[in-house]
């Protein structure tokens, strides 16, 4: 609602600011990026097991034999192998002969993406409609929330070997326990944002004598839109989580959650194959959100004012 | 010195008031926003409400806007029940925020009313054209809320109150967070509106001069409870213009509206409530003498 006095802010400039913004972003991104692995190989220098490498690198013979002064099994090899190693992971093919383990987790990863994208507009449209019911109904709202908040404390691993017999072992029963996790932030943001409009908004309203369809249209919903998109960005970051390990206990080996159970099985023997996939899942995770808050940005952009949007 | 420019006994009333009163809350906790309101307004008059904090004038301007009910009492618009008369739209609402919706653009908000109200396309499309027009907004229609001054903003609240042509503004302090210079030229300009609409006026102030330059009666009103304490008729003759505010009979019947707020503050006068005429007439011979 507009009840601050504004002025009307100056336009032109934005979009200059804007984009020298960004490039800071990506900048401060990166040095992040570097500082993580500075922290990673750190420890392994100080408290992981010795390094050796003979050979050439970059043309310039080396030969390194570095035996670290303390040691724990944190920074072990097998615990933490070298980032080169999971780096290498990437190109190296999982199996002897086979295509790289890069290629086969990004198959992976978009078979995941796709069962997560499903639980989430399952998981999304669910949580809206029982956000828009509860706020048109008390009754249903005080009889049904602590349900909803129940339901989100079982463990969903305690739960999806149930969805997963019930609704027989496929992509769908993935992507109803991906939907189990999302439609709650979902829940929880429409409850608050179709109730956040002005009170003195709702007596214009009542004032026009509109229909209670016709205030969700033109009151509750526009006003919910930055309140829901703060929680499909939770909600799509739970998606994917509920995609990952609902594919654990239904054994379809097309998904990141096999890789992960797979890998895991071998990781005495690589590590890093394990790394490589919990990176890939983290990858799916951000592309995922980064979709969100891109079709956010569409949505949103010039239509609510800035601050309120951001 | 000119007539009375209303006289409600003549006029169709749009607004009857008749022994209103409205409690909040009960038993003991209860509070007596207002008691006894009689009043009568009459078509085509612009009728300012005045008077201290918690005297009920914005509790009685939503009860004519069926935004709340009275306790006690009856109120008819367009000889209606307040509620019909809502459920009729009979009446276009302006309060101190403009209230806009910050994702529809100025044109748009506009519409709004006329979209639920069920207009076709091109006739809102027509009408929102006209307003921004009456409003002096024109090249504005595309913009959004929040790009808009708050003057601005408050122009377009009052262009969508009167979109669909109600007979009755109600205005609950619509300038109250603007600025003493933007203030004064939004007076100007909702006379402006006000002379070619011909809307009845009901509108809620805690300005003397800008109630005094603006209506056509001034109902003056008590706290504690909440009551009409005198109803002060402005003679200023139509059009008002920025000369208005120089004249002497204006600052006389600031003068006359300040008094009667200030007599309210000690004792509970309150037997001047009710009609006004006896009050009228004594602030009109003040003014002669």
């Amino acid at each position: 609602m507009t009840a601050a006095i504004a002025e009307a802010p100056p336009l032109a400039d934005e979009a200059a600011q804007r984009t020298a913004g960004r490039g800071r972003v990506i900048l401060a991104w990166l040095l992040i990026l570097v500082a993580l692995l500075a922290v990673w190989e750190g420890a392994k220098w100080f408290f992981g097991d010795p390094w050796r490498f003979h050979g050439t690198l970059l043309g310039v013979q080396v030969d390194l034999d570095h035996i670290p002064p303390f040691k724990n099994r944190i920074a072990s090899d097998l615990s933490l192998p070298h980032a080169w190693l999971v780096a290498e992971a990437f190109i190296n093919p999982a199996q002897r002969n086979g295509p790289p383990l890069g290629l086969i987790l990004f198959g992976q990863a978009i078979f995941t993406f796709r069962e997560a994208l499903t639980g989430f507009v399952l998981g999304g449209s669910l949580g809206l409609l029982l956000g828009i019911g509860f706020v048109h109904s008390r009754l249903a709202e005080r009889a049904f929330v602590p349900y909803v908040v129940a339901s989100q404390t079982v463990p969903i691993l305690a739960i999806s070997p149930l969805i997963v017999v019930a609704t027989k072992a496929g992509w769908i029963s993935v992507a109803i326990i991906s939907a189990y996790l999302t439609f709650f932030p979902v829940t929880i943001a429409a409850l608050r944002g179709l109730r956040a409009a002005d009170a003195r908004a709702f007596e214009l309203m009542r004032s026009y004598a509109a229909s209670r369809r016709a205030i969700l249209w033109k009151l509750r919903l526009p006003t919910s839109v930055p309140y829901l998109f703060a929680s499909l960005r939770v909600a799509g970051a739970a998606a994917v989580i509920g995609a990952i390990i609902g594919e654990l206990p239904s054994g379809i080996p097309d998904g990141l959650g096999s890789a992960l159970l797979n890998y895991n099985q071998y990781y005495s023997s690589g590590p890093e194959r394990l790394w490589a996939t919990i990176i890939m899942c983290s990858l799916v995770g951000l592309g995922f959100v980064g979709l969100v808050r891109l079709s956010e940005h569409l949505l949103t952009r010039n239509r609510y004012r800035p601050d309120a949007a951001a | 010195m000119s007539e009375p420019t209303t006289d409600p006994t003549v006029d169709p009333a749009v607004v009857v008031a008749a022994g209103v009163a409205k409690t909040f809350g009960d038993g003991s906790l209860a509070v007596t926003a207002l008691e006894g309101i009689d009043l009568s307004i009459g078509s085509g008059e612009f009728v300012s409400l005045i008077g201290p904090s918690g005297c009920g004038k914005s509790t009685l301007l939503r009860l004519i806007g069926d935004l709340t009910t009275p306790s006690k009492g009856t109120i008819l618009v367009n000889d209606k029940p307040a509620r019909r008369a809502r459920q009729d739209r009979d009446y276009g609402m302006v309060f101190q925020a403009p209230v806009l919706m910050d994702w529809r653009t100025v044109a748009r908000n506009i519409e709004l009313p006329l979209e639920i109200m069920g207009y076709g396309k091109t006739d809102r499309a027509r009408r929102a054209a006209d307003l921004l027009r009456l409003v002096e907004l024109e090249g504005f229609a595309d913009k959004h809320p929040w790009q808009l001054s708050g003057g601005m903003q408050q122009r377009v609240a009052i262009a969508r109150a009167l979109a669909f042509d109600p007979k009755l503004l109600l205005m609950d302090e619509p300038f109250g967070a603007l600025d003493e210079m933007t203030r004064e030229r939004m007076n100007l300009e909702l006379m402006q509106i006000w002379t070619r609409t011909k809307t009845t006026v009901v509108f809620v102030t805690h300005s003397i001069p800008e109630a005094v330059f603006l209506s056509t009666r001034v109902v003056v009103m008590s706290a504690r409870p909440g009551r009409i304490a005198r109803i002060v008729d402005v003679d200023l003759p139509q059009p008002r213009t920025v000369e208005t505010r120089e004249t002497e009979r204006y600052f006389e019947l600031v003068t006359a509206v300040r008094e009667a707020l200030r007599g309210n503050e000690g004792t509970d006068d309150l037997g001047l409530g009710g009609s006004g005429g006896t009050a009228a007439e004594r602030i009109r011979a003040e003014g002669l003498a």
